[in-house]
């Protein structure tokens, strides 16, 4: 089943053609990786699943993009209705000067939950769930800024799962993490998607392989090659999928 | 050309050299056959050294590549192929030196007729042209030779296949030549073996340049002509 479906979107910065025709599913319960040099288009094509780019001076967005089977730029759709069902985690981690736990709670407290014991639940099943609850159960009341940056960048996924989206969506979440927060992070989103459609952006190759199920490389706004994560880093289709891949391109 | 790419073409380099260590035990095993050379045998004997040292330095230079660039598509599969083509080249030398020893054991000058029956010298140049034919393909990466390659393997098992009854038939009207037709058994025995290691290579070959995997398919192909 297709948790995420693009047909044919094409997006436009002004006159600048920054996605040219996309197509692709990403399945329910898989993670799905962009990858691509930078300025191919993969993280504008992400920020379309939650609708990130409409604030954007001159952006033109064509075609369909179904999250869970609706079409999520249709008129009638509210976005804050959308991004209570696509979370997204960003490349810097980016708490609120709040603490650790008004972090987590925000998203519920802001979409009107009132429920004191609900909060502190869910609070807690999302750190849990993001594999923090561990580390700062005691310490719930602290600032959010006292965490290590991949505590705080865990901080960021507990937030983002604890108004349940069905999507996440992450932007080069380990880029700014050493390699003890990144396994973590990696570990995570291998835990993370037994609930969760995950469509991560990446430029570590490794990365790539290490979480995700399918990988899409795109080039210059378009999708050049999508298949299995093992295919595109065993036996690549495209010339330019193998050249990017093996570190040899232009 | 990146730092990969360097490292790559020096491992290339240090596998063509140990090809060229077997080759020279391999033509000179029938150089020595020949012209019952002792010294040229005792060469081929002393090589063998070398090749093993090949063997491990290339071994360690896959396993650095691994280690330090994670390579991935062609550049996986050749590495892969790398580390197998060079067990196979290791375990030619191996047999190559083996058939040098025999040689040397069998005291020739092989009796003429015993030769000519046994057909080792035609075992000897096929075994040799697969060899010459599958490093060319390495080098051009050219698939469509090393499948031939492949093929030529059966001309060897038909020649093997036919050794026994060859050399029984030999063993009735030459009773006192037995050890020398022992020898000869063995050496054709070790050709054959030497042939197998010769397709498995082309295989690699296939596998990296074409990403198909065609090893399995033929040895049932050629388990069925063994039938």
């Amino acid at each position: 089943m297709n948790s995420v479906e693009t047909k044919d979107v094409h997006l436009y910065y002004g006159d600048f053609h920054a996605l040219k025709g996309i197509t692709m599913a990403m399945r329910k319960n898989q993670v799905t990786a962009f990858i691509g040099p930078s300025g191919c288009g993969k993280s504008t094509y992400l920020r379309c699943f939650n609708r990130m780019n409409d604030l954007i001076d001159g952006v033109k967005i064509e075609g369909d993009i179904l999250i869970d089977g609706v079409d999520i730029y249709k008129t009638n759709i509210q976005v804050d209705d959308l991004r209570k069902h696509v979370g997204m985690v960003f490349q810097k981690p980016n708490p609120f000067p709040k603490s650790i736990f008004e972090n987590v709670a925000y998203g519920l407290r802001v979409n009107g939950t009132k429920d004191k014991q609900f909060i502190e639940e869910r609070v807690e099943r999302s750190l849990q769930q993001a594999a923090l609850w561990d580390e700062v159960k005691d310490k719930l009341k602290k600032s959010a800024f006292e965490l290590s940056g991949g505590q705080q960048q865990r901080l960021c996924i507990a937030r983002a799962l604890a108004i349940e989206p069905s999507v996440l969506l992450m932007d080069e979440p380990a880029s700014a993490l050493d390699p003890l927060s990144t396994a973590k992070i990696e570990e995570l989103i291998h835990q993370l998607k037994e609930n969760y459609t995950i469509v991560i952006v990446t430029h570590n190759m490794q990365q790539a392989g290490r979480v995700s199920d399918h990988t899409a490389f795109f080039y210059l706004g378009e999708l050049v090659e999508y298949a299995k994560t093992k295919t595109i880093f065993t036996n690549p289709k495209d010339q330019r999928t193998q050249n990017y891949i093996t570190g040899r391109f232009g | 050309m990146n730092q990969l790419d360097k490292e790559l073409l020096q491992i290339k380099t240090k596998v063509e050299e140990m090809w060229t260590l077997v080759d020279f035990q391999l033509t000179s095993g029938k150089e020595a056959l020949l012209s019952s050379d002792e010294e040229l045998a005792r060469r081929v004997i002393k090589s063998g050294k070398k090749v093993n040292a090949y063997d491990i330095k290339i071994d360690r230079m896959c396993e650095n590549i691994f280690a330090l660039f994670n390579p991935v598509a062609i550049d996986l599969r050749w590495v892969l192929a790398i580390l197998k083509i060079n067990s196979n080249l290791e375990r030619i030398g191996d047999y190559a030196e083996s058939i040098a020893s025999m040689l040397k054991e069998a005291t020739p000058p092989i009796e003429p007729t015993l030769l000519e029956e046994s057909r080792l010298l035609k075992m000897f140049e096929a075994t040799e042209a697969m060899l010459r034919d599958v490093r060319q393909a390495f080098l051009e990466e050219n698939t469509e030779l090393a499948r031939q390659v492949i093929k030529q393997d059966k001309r060897l098992n038909k020649i093997h296949a036919k050794t026994d009854k060859v050399l029984m038939q030999y063993f009735q009207t030459n009773p006192d030549n037995i050890y020398q037709s022992l020898k000869v058994a063995g050496i054709i025995r070790k050709l054959e073996r030497i042939g197998d290691h010769t397709t498995n290579i082309a295989e690699e070959i296939v596998f990296y340049v074409d990403a198909k995997v065609v090893k399995h398919k033929q040895k049932k192909k050629r388990n069925k002509d063994k039938e």
